[in-house]
């Protein structure tokens, strides 16, 4: 019984990975607070949905297309919105998270809830570890998330536009005088972050349905291995997903389903007493927080 | 002449800038000799006197389906003044349903397990809720602006999940049947009564010494701090005053409706009250209330919408914060103590 609880922890853990890898990119990495984030995510369900099905668009075209739309939009919603209030941080807060909760009501209102809302998972197939039964589309999801973070690290540390993410959130005056666009560089991270969000939507949304309450659930989880793992920190966030994301099997399978979410709010507190820079953060991010 | 002879093409405006003087009337009646004239008088209590009439006017002769629009008008009011306090110490609050959740629920639980009448558990609903609520968030004071403001956007829905999952008081059903309030007029009165006692005495806070360190720890927490001040005790404080706010109204919602649940928690209590703030304009305690007399009767209006009322406030709160971020407080104050001309730029 435990190896199975610990395997599926392990898997739940990996869906925390990518969860929170894009909002990890832009906010922990490039400092553009996106609490639209969770809405991206379900915006990308519902765009592979629409494309699949009222569309009827081959998945290959549908998915990668949900993908991009959903960039292009988080770029957007930093070019149209958060530009304007760059630097005032209470106000980027309040309105990317305005932005989402326009978004997830709107889908509501629209109707988009019930049980047909489902994504297509990567067929039949099953693979016994330790005499567990485990999925494709689990194995999928593990195969994704050690793909994209890998991905992540390689670009944040060898590419241009990989290094200029961090140096926009470690100093951005700096920044400018090294030559980098800092706007462009933002919206960059911004668009690539939510890109992260849609590839995650489209491997984790399969596993059940794409519900409009799904998108806060994200927004918190992300924030939960966020804060948890030091933010900016890649090895924090996947320490910090291990850590939530095993917890909330274990308390799921033994406390009860409903007791999952109070794993991520009980991580954050207990980790804001006792470290509050996070598992794996610098002190810069305490001077930040208190 | 000669600089008009090297640059023919400027036109005469673009040597004119539009400049803000005081009007004479807010000069004269700014120190003790207001009370000479009967004008000044009139010109400085106006604004503040007008409303609260107006209100009470408005409010007992409107038929009954318009009082309770009112009455929560007043109650969305209370919570918006309460996140704009704690937005002026610097703590932006998202989960102001946590402070209304908590009032509501030690209310109803008062009421229905100990049979306490409203008089008992309206009073004790604002006190233990804002000791309540000072006491879950004591561990997070330290943090700042996003922090702070995530984990009180958690805070709600957690407490939500709980009282779901461990299905005490009620659980999903709630509790319903509590007493209300004995009249309806004695109801409105009240949330009249607490809502101007709210509004201007915060006000008056904000303009004393005590209040000049809120703003302080919001500016630089740090400069309050080196000056020997322990800012955590301010901010508890001040979040004291905040969660009672915000749970006096929750309290008096749930013998208004008579019912209390898991709805209390709800994202409208969260995103209304800074929607308001957002609207009204930030930072005055008296924008936000404006606010909220703006959004919620239009929220009745559009009542047939349904969903789609959360979505029209999230639009207007990004609207506002991006586009519009002065308030329309800010601007009528603007209008009533200044006035503007062109005047000539001086080379």
């Amino acid at each position: 019984m435990l190896t199975g609880y610990l395997i599926y922890g392990l898997i739940n853990s990996v869906v925390l990975v990518l969860v929170a890898l894009g909002f990890n990119l832009t906010f922990g990495i490039s400092g553009v607070a996106n609490f639209a984030f969770g809405a991206l995510y379900v915006t990308a369900g519902f765009l592979a949905w629409i494309g699949l099905n009222t569309l009827s668009l081959p998945y290959w075209v549908s998915a990668p297309l949900a993908v991009l739309i959903t960039a292009v939009l988080a770029g957007l919603l930093y070019r149209v919105v958060v530009l304007r209030v760059r630097g005032l941080v209470v106000s980027e807060v309040i309105a990317t998270f305005g932005v989402g909760l326009a978004l997830l009501e709107l889908f509501r209102f629209l109707g988009f809830i019930g049980f047909e809302y489902t994504l297509p998972d990567a067929g039949d197939f099953s693979l016994s570890l330790l005499g567990v039964l485990v999925d494709s589309q689990r194995l999928l999801i593990v195969a994704m998330g050690a793909a994209l973070t890998a991905f992540l690290w390689l670009f944040t540390r060898y590419t241009t536009t990989g290094r200029a993410f961090r140096a926009i959130a470690q100093d951005e005056h700096t920044a400018l005088t090294l030559g980098i666009n800092t706007e462009r560089t933002a919206t960059i991270a911004v668009a690539f972050g939510a890109g992260y969000a849609a590839i995650a939507a489209l491997v984790i949304l399969p596993l059940g349905t794409i519900a409009v309450n799904e998108g806060y659930n994200v927004l918190v989880n992300a924030l939960a291995v966020c804060i948890v793992g030091g933010l900016g920190s890649t090895l924090g966030v996947i320490v910090a997903s291990f850590l939530i994301g095993t917890a909330q099997t274990l308390t799921a399978a033994y406390l009860g389903t409903h007791w999952m979410m109070i794993v991520s709010l009980v991580a954050i507190l207990l980790i804001l007493l006792v470290r509050p820079s996070g598992l794996f953060g610098s002190h810069k991010q305490l001077e930040e927080r208190i | 002449m000669a600089a008009v002879a090297t640059n023919p093409t400027a036109p005469s405006p673009a040597r004119q800038r539009k400049e803000r003087l005081d009007r004479g009337i807010k000069v004269r009646s700014e120190d003790i000799y207001a009370l000479n004239s009967w004008r000044e008088l009139t010109y400085l209590l106006a604004p503040r006197v007008f409303p609260v009439i107006l209100v009470l006017l408005l409010g007992f002769s409107a038929p009954l389906y318009w009082q309770r629009v009112l009455l929560s008008t007043m109650v969305f009011g209370l919570l918006a003044i309460s996140w704009d306090l704690l937005a002026q110490a610097g703590m932006v609050c998202l989960g102001q349903a946590l402070f209304f959740g908590v009032g509501a629920y030690i209310a109803g639980i008062l009421n229905h397990y100990f049979g306490l009448s409203p008089f008992v558990t309206i009073p004790l609903g604002a006190l233990g809720g804002g000791v309540f609520c000072t006491l879950l968030l004591l561990p997070v004071l330290r943090l700042r602006g996003i922090y702070f403001a995530m984990v009180t956007l958690i805070l709600p829905l957690m407490i939500e999940r709980i009282i779901e999952a461990t299905k005490i008081f009620g659980g999903t059903e709630g509790i319903s049947g509590l007493d209300p309030l004995p009249h309806h007029a004695l109801e409105l009165f009240l949330i009249m009564a607490a809502f101007w006692i709210a509004l201007f005495g915060f006000r008056r806070m904000m303009t004393s010494d005590y209040g000049l360190v809120l703003k302080g720890i919001n500016d630089n927490d740090r400069a309050v701090m080196s000056a020997g001040l322990n800012i955590y005790r301010y901010k508890a404080q001040i979040l004291f005053m905040a969660g009672a706010t915000g749970a006096f109204a929750g309290a008096f919602m749930t013998h208004a409706y008579q019912f209390v649940g898991m709805p209390v928690f709800a994202l409208d209590y969260s995103i209304l009250p800074i929607a308001s703030a957002a609207v009204g304009g930030l930072g005055t305690l008296a924008g936000p209330a404006l606010g909220a007399f703006i959004l919620v009767p239009l929220s009745e209006l559009l009542r047939g919408f349904g969903g789609l009322r959360i979505v029209i406030y999230a639009v207007l709160l990004v609207v506002f914060t991006v586009g519009l971020p002065e308030g329309v407080f800010h601007f009528l104050r603007r209008k009533y103590t200044q006035f503007e001309r062109w005047a000539e730029v001086s080379k």
